[in-house]
C-alpha cells in the first residue's frame, strides 16, 4: 500500500542487487552439495529406485495374497508353514530365508489362516495370546497381511507396563532433544526474525547428508559429523546472507517470507534428491548394540544421541543466560527496535543466529539419521511438522518453550505407540498441539500477549 | 526427439482433469487466502478429505453418486469447522501451521494399517468410480478436437471436470462482487476496521474456509476420478504447495489466476519433462538421469515460488493493490 516513486526506485535496484546475490547463493548451495556428494561413490547409484516400488504394486494388484513376514527377537524363521483355507480352497506356503510367507488365493472371501506349530524352533514358540488358527478376510485391497508373533516376550507380553512405560520415556527423551536441537534454532530465528521457516527440515537434512558425504570420502566418524555440522552453520549464515537479509531490507512482510520458505525448501528438498537419490543411506555406525539398565534397555547410539543433545543445550543455554551475545540475541529477540537504540548490532545478532540455527539443525539432522536409522532427501520433512509442535506447544519465540515443547512431543510420541499403532504415532503429537492452541495459544512457557 | 509428442503432451495437460482439479484446489485457496487473508496450508488435506469421503462412502456404504459427493462436502464442512474454529482467533501463522498439520493428520489416518478395511491404507482405494462413468452420455469410440484425442471415458472425465470449474469459478466471481465478498475483502484489508462496523469477522472467516474447503474437496473428486483410485501418498504437503505455486502465478485475489496459473504449471512441468528426457534419450545431455530430471522439475517449482513471492507476488492476473499482505 502507497508504494511512492522513490521507493520503487530503491525496489528496482535491489532488484538486481538480490538477483546477483541470488545467482551466487544457488551456485554455492549447489557446489557445497554436489562436491560433497561426488566423493560419495554410491551416491547416484539408484537414481530410479523410487518409481520401482510403486511398478511392483501395480504389478501385483493384480492377484490375491495372503501374506506375512515371521521373526523371532528380529531374526527372521526360515521353514515355517502356513495353511490358508477357505471357500473349497487351500494353500498353503513355507517362510523363505527372509521369514516372509505368501499364498496366492483365488478369490476374495473368509478364509482360516493356521501356523503348524510343529514347525517352529523350539526355543521360538507362538507367543501367548496370538490366535491360532485365525480367520481375516479381504478389505478392498488385494492383499491381507497377517501377522504371527513368536517368543515368549513378544510386543511387551512379559514385561511389566511399567518397564515398557520406562522404556519408551526413555527413547522418548532421546527423540525429544533431538528434535529440542532444531526446534530450539528454528525458535531463535523466529524469535529475532518472525520467520516461521519451512526450509529449517531441509537445514536437517543437509546435516545428515553432509554427514554421509563426507564419511563416505573415508575420513574418520567423527571428523565427518564434525565437519557437517559447521557446514550446516555456513548454510544458515549463506542462507541468511544470500536471501533473508535481503528480503530484511526490503521490508518483506512475514507472510511471503514464509511463502518464499516453502519455495526454498522445495528447492533444497530436490537438489538435495538430485545429488543424494531417493534411497535411505546409512551413517558409519548404524548399527549399535542394546545397553541394559535393569529392566530398562536402550541401543547405544541413542543414549549417546541423548547425552549428546542434552550437552549442547546445556550449553547453549548458558550461552543465553551467561554471555554478552546472548544478552544482545535476547534483547534482540524481544525488541529489535529498541535493542538496535541501544548499540545492538542487529544484523550481526541475527547471523549468529542464523549459523548457530544451521549448526543446530546439523547437528539434530545428523542424530535423527541415527535415530530412524538412515539419511533419506526427505527426513527433515518427516520431522519439521514435529518440530513446529515442540516450537508452538513451548511458546513461539521462547528458546526453553522449544525445549520443553521438543521434550513433550519426542515423549509423546514415544509412549503412544504403547497403545497406538506405530504408522500413527506423529498423530498424537500433532493433535495435541492443535489442542494447546485452542486452550493456551502462547504455548506453555510463552508470554500471554494477543497473539489474534 | 519428437517435437511434436512434445507440444501434443504438454497441449494435453491444458484441458487434462487433472489440470482441473489444480485449478479447483487453487481456487479454493484463492478464497481462502487472496480474498480472506486466511493462510491455508492445508489444501491438501481438503482434498484427501474430499477424495476419502467420496471413495469410502461408495465403497463401504454403497452410497450412489449424488450421495457420495454430497456426504465427501459435508466431511469436508466439518473437517473446516473443526480447523477454524480453535485457530482463526489466532494470528496468521498460527492457522498456517494448524493447517498443515491438520492436513498431516488426515494422511496418517488414512494410511495407517489399523484402518486397513476402510481406507485400504498405503495401497488406497481404487473401483469407486462406476457410478461416475455409468451417467456417460458419450457413446464409446475416439474423438478428436483439434490435435487432441480422446476417447469417450477421457472426454467425459474431462468435461465434467471443467464444467465444475467454470461453475465454482462463477459463483466465486459472485461472491466476491456481492457485499459478503466486500466485508471479506475488508477483513484481509483491515480486520479491525471491519469488526467496528459492527462485522462478526470470526463467522466471515469461518464462511470462506469452508467454502474454499468445498472446493478442495470437490478437488480432490476430480483428482480421483481419471484413474479410479485414491492413494494416500499423493496427498502430502507438496501437492498443497504445488497448488500454492499455482495460485500464486496466476495471481491470489483474481477468480481465472488459479486455472491460467494451473494450465501454466502443467505444461512447464510437461515441456520440461518432455524436453529433458527427448534430450537425454538423443543423447545430448548425459549428466542427468531420467529421474534426475524429474527432481530437476521440482527445484524449478521451488526456485519459480520463490522468485515470484519475492519479485511478482500479485501473480500474472493480479492487481498489486489486492494482495493479501503489504
Amino acid at each position: 500500500m502507497g508504494a511512492t516513486a522513490p521507493t520503487l526506485e530503491v525496489h528496482t535496484v535491489s532488484h538486481a542487487h538480490s538477483l546477483t546475490r541470488w545467482g551466487i547463493l544457488g551456485a554455492l548451495m549447489l557446489a557445497m552439495l554436489a562436491s560433497l556428494l561426488a566423493l560419495a561413490p554410491a551416491a547416484n547409484a539408484l537414481p530410479a529406485a523410487a518409481s520401482v516400488p510403486a511398478a511392483a504394486t501395480q504389478a501385483s494388484t493384480q492377484e490375491l495374497a495372503i501374506r506375512g513376514t515371521i521373526r523371532h527377537a528380529q531374526e527372521p524363521l526360515q521353514g515355517v508353514r502356513i495353511t490358508a483355507t477357505g471357500d473349497g480352497f487351500t494353500g498353503e506356503s513355507i517362510t523363505d530365508e527372509n521369514g516372509r510367507w505368501e499364498i496366492i488365493v483365488p478369490v476374495k472371501a473368509q478364509y482360516t489362516v493356521e501356523l503348524d506349530t510343529s514347525t517352529l524352533p523350539e526355543e521360538a514358540p507362538l507367543a501367548e495370546g496370538q490366535q491360532n488358527p485365525r480367520t481375516v478376510t479381504f478389505g478392498n485391497t488385494s492383499n491381507v497381511g497377517v501377522i504371527f508373533q513368536v517368543g515368549e516376550v513378544a510386543a511387551g507380553g512379559g514385561a511389566t507396563f511399567l518397564d515398557t512405560l520406562a522404556e519408551r520415556a526413555l527413547a522418548g527423551l532421546s527423540f525429544g532433544l533431538l528434535l529440542a536441537l532444531a526446534a530450539v534454532g528454528l525458535s531463535l530465528i523466529f524469535g529475532t526474525t518472525g520467520l516461521t521457516n519451512f526450509a529449517h527440515g531441509e537445514m536437517v537434512t543437509f546435516g545428515a547428508v553432509a554427514a554421509f558425504g563426507l564419511a563416505a570420502t573415508g575420513m574418520p566418524v567423527w571428523l565427518a559429523l564434525g565437519i557437517a555440522v559447521l557446514l550446516g552453520g555456513a548454510l544458515g549464515y549463506a542462507q541468511d546472507w544470500g536471501l533473508w537479509r535481503p528480503l530484511r531490507r526490503r521490508g518483506s512482510a512475514l507472510v511471503p517470507m514464509m511463502i518464499v520458505s516453502i519455495g526454498l525448501a522445495l528447492a533444497m528438498r530436490y537438489v538435495i534428491q538430485f545429488f543424494f537419490g531417493g534411497s535411505t543411506r546409512q551413517l558409519p555406525g548404524a548399527q549399535s548394540p542394546v545397553i541394559e539398565f535393569g529392566t530398562v534397555a536402550i541401543t547405544r547410539n541413542n543414549l549417546t544421541s541423548l547425552i549428546i543433545s542434552a550437552v549442547v543445550i546445556t550449553l547453549l543455554g548458558i550461552l543465553l543466560l551467561k554471555t554478552r551475545f546472548g544478552k544482545a540475541t535476547r534483547a534482540v529477540a524481544d525488541n529489535p527496535a529498541l535493542a538496535s537504540a541501544s548499540g545492538i548490532d542487529v544484523d550481526a545478532v541475527i547471523r549468529m543466529v542464523w549459523v548457530a540455527g544451521g549448526m543446530l539443525a546439523a547437528l539434530g539432522g545428523i542424530l535423527w539419521a541415527y535415530y530412524r536409522p538412515g539419511a533419506s532427501f526427505n527426513m527433515g520433512q518427516q520431522i519439521l511438522l514435529l518440530i513446529f509442535a515442540g516450537v508452538t506447544l513451548g511458546g513461539l519465540g521462547t528458546v526453553f518453550g522449544a525445549l520443553v515443547g521438543s521434550i513433550l512431543v519426542g515423549l509423546m510420541v514415544e509412549i503412544s505407540t504403547i497403545w497406538l499403532e506405530a504408522d500413527l504415532k506423529y498423530v498424537g503429537a500433532l493433535f495435541v498441539m492443535i489442542a494447546v492452541l485452542l486452550f493456551r495459544p502462547q504455548g506453555i512457557l510463552g508470554r500471554k500477549e494477543r497473539v489474534g | 526427439m519428437d517435437f511434436a509428442l512434445i507440444l501434443g503432451n504438454a497441449l494435453g495437460e491444458i484441458v487434462s482433469p487433472i489440470t482441473a482439479a489444480y485449478a479447483l484446489g487453487a481456487l479454493g485457496l484463492a478464497v481462502h487466502f487472496g480474498y480472506s487473508g486466511l493462510l491455508n496450508f492445508g489444501q491438501a488435506g481438503f482434498m484427501a478429505v474430499g477424495a476419502y469421503g467420496f471413495a469410502i462412502s461408495t465403497l463401504t456404504f454403497n452410497a450412489p453418486l449424488p450421495l457420495a459427493v454430497l456426504s465427501a462436502i459435508v466431511c469436508s464442512v466439518v473437517f473446516a469447522l473443526l480447523l477454524g474454529i480453535p485457530t482463526l482467533r489466532l494470528r496468521a501463522d498460527y492457522l498456517a501451521i494448524v493447517t498443515i498439520a491438520a492436513a498431516e493428520i488426515v494422511r496418517y489416518v488414512v494410511t495407517t494399517n489399523s484402518l486397513t478395511r476402510v481406507t485400504g491404507s498405503a495401497n488406497g482405494l481404487a473401483n469407486f468410480e462406476r457410478g461416475f462413468y455409468a451417467l456417460n452420455p458419450f457413446s464409446s469410440g475416439t474423438y478428436n478436437l483439434g490435435p487432441l484425442r480422446f476417447n469417450d471415458r477421457t472426454l467425459w472425465v474431462t468435461v465434467v471436470a471443467w464444467s465444475v470449474v467454470l461453475l465454482c469459478a462463477l459463483a466465486v466471481w459472485l461472491l466476491m462482487r456481492s457485499p459478503w465478498g466486500r466485508i471479506l475483502k475488508g477483513i484481509r484489508e483491515d480486520e479491525d476496521a471491519v469488526r467496528s462496523l459492527g462485522k462478526n469477522v470470526f463467522v466471515y472467516k469461518m464462511q470462506a474456509l469452508v467454502i474454499g474447503g468445498i472446493f478442495g474437496s470437490l478437488a480432490g473428486i476430480l483428482f480421483t476420478l481419471p484413474t479410479g483410485a485414491v492413494q494416500p501418498a499423493n496427498y502430502g504437503t507438496e501437492l498443497t504447495f504445488f497448488l500454492w505455486t499455482a495460485l500464486l502465478l496466476g495471481g491470489m485475489a483474481t477468480v481465472f489466476g488459479s486455472v491460467i496459473g494451473a494450465m501454466i504449471f502443467w505444461v512447464v512441468l510437461s515441456l520440461t519433462q518432455g524436453l529433458l528426457v527427448g534430450l537425454i534419450q538423443a543423447g545430448i545431455v548425459t549428466f542427468l538421469s531420467p529421474a534426475q530430471a524429474g527432481q530437476l522439475r521440482y527445484i524449478l517449482v521451488g526456485v519459480a515460488l520463490m522468485l515470484l513471492m519475492v519479485f511478482r507476488p500479485q501473480g500474472i492476473l493480479g492487481n498489486k493493490k489486492e494482495l493479501a499482505f503489504s
